[in-house]
């Protein structure tokens, strides 16, 4: 058949044409421009404007950046080097470093101290942030990071926190012990361990032993009293915000109002007004005589804060959770602890994360407000004392915009951990 | 708890208080109820003694008392021998005026970026999300000192106006940017003017009405009437007719360079100006993700269902996505005006005069009634956002999903 087919058509071709390549406008970059930048008029009109803002940012700022001065000892020095040409005189950080991250009081000699408790907070979150890539035991370091970093940077004898940890390992045995008898009895039982260790290590904490020199507590200041502030602050309010979540949650109604008056009241209110309370206003509320640190009744407020925002947060990861889980609970037997122990919370915890580290972020932002009770951390510190210091008055740009980089590089760097963190935790497939 | 102390059944016993289910959330609820009495009692045990040792008791008689101090920014007429009163209510009219402008343009900030970033175009989108981030991850405390340094710093004086030569000035002649603050046109209010606000608050009115009706008018017989040029007409004509019919009663003030200030025109402190322009910005930045997030929670079977149906592009955004983006977008907004009103209590790093800098500032200092003024301080923001969020509830049952 073939072959008769063959005679009686004139020409067929038997091989396939060589692909061409595509037109130049159809690959590559030009391709990629003409999608992506300019696809109709309104759309080249848009990239013609943000390239013009784009040259605009770059024509101030890089030669400010590149031609800054890193050397000098005051601005006057500065002027002189730039000799009226643009530049940022950036040696007013290297000037002031120091008071910039440790305040103007801290001990010069002692700076290695708040370093290494800064450099261990890695190693002490790393376990908790990476634990499927981590081994548990390092968990054991986390436990121990508190008293560690407090002893750090507030000095003094190592015995109290160390007692204080003792106490807390005792505790936690008697929870261990008690367990089977109850989830309540066993915290009634680690609590009583707990206070019995307090009172202890307040009788024989005047012992001596590997004593750094004492720092007080008015004497923090800068990036490290931001630092301080946050971590402390989001680290307390987590149990207090799961606590008061599950009250809001309640069927008790005096439990259940307690918590929701509680909650509304601290979030009506700016943290300002809560930081004037802790600064003139507790001081009448506790006993005559007692004379307490503005940073930890500033923790306190800031904690209390916190927590109402965070129990909001984990009230929804609560509300997300199907009815069934509950019932699931129920059907298994389990009381009301073991419940949300071992069912409930860690689903809400997971749906909660992205809520919680948003709180975090905007705490973290938010401990700059103490700047304005007068507390000196890092924008007190460039407010007050180096924009008031003859050598640096006037060196505005550098500084607010150093601080507003350290706190983007925190922020940015942990809402990013957080949606890693959302893909990772991830386990329904969809 | 009358269960406690009077028990109903002959077989009860007490530690059923703790093991029976029936009655453990009442044994739970008393504890609470009691520890929390007792809190209280404590606190306010010390509080006693603390004000009898210091010679002092709560009273709000301050408030009467002359304030002695000034306020450059005010809304209503305040002299430094006007009340401490006055000057709250000065300082209250600050913040809902800081609080009212900063979330229109938050407003206005955050949807065209939010917009943006959905942006086909690259380049627009890697620079919203640039300015996003930016001003996230920034405490909205340092900006608002950045754009303070820049209003008093950078900007120049008024006698750099002067002279045949200037080195700054005015924009179209009449706004004048100062290190003393923004001089912009003031209008006069002259006789005859109230008629044309009366006409022009009538008009919007009218412009509501002709849309309900053209909305009403598509429900029922399918007719479409056009919306965008009778709307605008509806708005401005009646208006600027009666403002040429009553003789053009409106006039403007503008600022004039005179002596070592400028006269007239309305001034608008550079405090005002740095607050308003950095919550703007700030929340604006949350605004875009919140309306980002909206317009990205309608699925994109919607838009194929409405173009399947036979709706323009135009209509489709307006019919189908926006009513049910909005409803995503909405409730994360009001919060953010809330946010809004609360962060701008930062007025006092910049001194402008708002409740917090005069009642929890300067008339805390002045009197030393610190628990008065910070109570009365609590009462007012918990009052605005109690009333934000009873409208946000109003909203949220409104478009609520009915579901028959």
């Amino acid at each position: 058949m073939s072959d008769t087919h063959a005679e009686s058509v004139a020409y067929v071709r038997d091989t396939m044409l060589p692909e061409t390549p595509p037109p130049a406008a159809e690959t590559g970059i030009t391709k990629w421009m003409k999608k992506n930048l300019f696809a109709t008029i309104p759309n080249s009109v848009l990239t013609v404007a943000a390239i013009v803002v784009i040259y605009f940012l770059l024509a101030a700022t890089l030669p400010w950046i590149l031609n800054g001065i890193w050397n000098a000892t005051s601005i006057r020095e500065c002027r002189e080097i730039l000799d009226g040409a643009t530049g940022g005189c950036f040696a007013v950080l290297s000037d002031r470093w120091n008071q910039l991250l440790f305040g103007f009081k801290y001990p010069s000699t002692e700076y290695w101290r708040p370093a290494l408790a800064f450099l261990l907070l890695f190693v002490a979150a790393a376990p908790v942030m990476f634990f499927k890539y981590l081994p548990r035991q390092m968990l054991l370091f986390t436990g121990v990071y508190p008293f560690l970093a407090f002893w750090l940077i507030w000095g003094g004898s190592i015995v109290p926190p160390l007692l204080l940890l003792l106490g807390f390992v005792a505790a936690y045995v008697a929870f261990k012990a008690l367990e089977k008898r109850g989830f309540g009895v066993a915290v009634l039982g680690g609590l009583g361990v707990l206070v019995v260790a307090i009172l202890l290590a307040g009788s024989i904490g005047k012992i001596e032993v590997l004593r750094l020199e004492q720092v007080p507590s008015r004497d923090m200041g800068g990036f490290m009293l931001n630092m301080i502030l946050g971590t402390v602050c989001v680290s307390l309010s987590i149990p207090i915000g799961i606590a008061l979540a599950l009250g809001r949650q309640s069927d008790m109604p005096i439990i259940k109002w307690i918590c929701v008056v509680f909650i509304e009241f601290i979030r009506g209110v700016p943290l300002i007004t809560l930081l004037f309370v802790a600064n003139v206003v507790l001081a009448y509320f506790l006993p005559p005589g007692t004379t307490f640190d503005l940073i930890i009744r500033v923790i306190i407020m800031i904690t209390a804060f916190a927590s109402a925002y965070i129990a909001e947060v984990i009230r929804g990861g609560l509300a997300a959770l199907p009815r069934g889980q509950y019932e699931a609970g129920d059907s298994l037997g389990l009381d009301y602890a073991q419940a949300m122990r071992l069912i409930i919370l860690p689903q809400a915890l997971k749906i909660s994360i992205p809520g919680i580290v948003n709180v975090a972020v905007g705490l973290f932002k938010d401990t700059t407000l103490v700047s304005v009770i007068s507390m000196f951390d890092l924008v007190g510190m460039i407010r007050g004392p180096i924009l008031a210091s003859t050598d640096w008055n006037g060196v505005y740009w550098e500084l607010f915009g150093f601080a507003a980089l350290l706190f983007f590089v925190v922020c940015y760097g942990v809402s990013q951990y957080s949606q890693w963190l959302e893909r990772e935790l991830n386990t329904d497939h969809r | 708890m009358t269960i406690m102390t009077d028990p109903q059944q002959e077989s009860f016993r007490p530690s059923m208080l703790l093991n029976d289910t029936r009655y453990r959330s009442y044994t739970f609820q008393f504890i609470a109820l009691m520890v929390l009495i007792g809190i209280i009692a404590y606190l306010g045990y010390n509080l006693v003694l603390n004000l009898r040792a210091a010679g002092l008791n709560i009273s709000y008689e301050f408030l009467g008392e002359p304030a002695g101090y000034d306020i450059n920014q005010t809304l209503v007429e305040y002299t430094s021998r006007s009340s401490h009163l006055t000057a709250a209510i000065v300082g209250i009219l600050n913040t809902l005026l800081v609080a009212f402008l900063a979330c229109a343009t938050a407003t206005i900030f955050g949807v065209i970026a939010g917009v943006l970033r959905l942006s086909n175009n690259w380049l627009v989108r890697k620079l919203m999300s640039g300015y996003v981030e930016a001003f996230r991850n920034v405490p909205v405390l340092i900006w608002i000192i950045i754009i303070f340094t820049i209003m008093t710093a950078v900007l120049p004086a008024p006698s750099a106006f002067r002279g045949d030569d200037p080195d700054a000035s005015m924009i179209l002649g009449s706004v004048a940017f100062t290190n003393r603050g923004v001089y912009v046109p003031m209008p006069v209010w002259g006789p005859g003017s109230m008629v044309v606000v009366v006409t022009f608050i009538l008009s919007v009115i009218g412009v509501f009405a002709y849309r309900r009706y053209a909305k009403k008018l598509l429900y029922a017989t399918g007719k479409l009437l056009p919306m965008g040029w009778p709307s605008l007409a509806i708005l401005f004509v009646p208006s600027i007719l009666v403002f040429f019919i009553m003789g053009q009663p409106i006039t403007l003030d503008f600022p004039e360079l005179g002596g070592f200030n400028f006269r007239g025109g309305l001034q608008i402190g550079a405090p005002l100006i740095a607050l308003w322009f950095a919550l703007s910005i700030y929340t604006g930045a949350f605004i875009a993700e919140n309306v980002r997030a909206g317009i990205l929670a309608v699925s994109k079977g919607q838009t194929e269902a409405a173009a399947s149906l036979g709706l323009r592009p135009r209509r489709i955004m307006n019919l189908v996505i926006l009513p049910q983006a909005l409803r995503v977008i909405i409730p994360p907004l009001i919060s953010q005006y809330l946010n809004i009103t609360k962060n701008s209590s930062l007025a006092i790093a910049v001194g402008y005069a708002d409740i917090t800098a005069t009642l929890g500032g300067i008339t805390l200092n002045q009197t030393g009634r610190a628990i008065e003024c910070v109570l009365l301080l609590m009462l007012f923001y918990l009052l605005i956002s109690l009333g934000i969020s009873a409208v946000m509830n109003i909203y949220n049952n409104a478009v609520r999903l009915k579901e028959r």
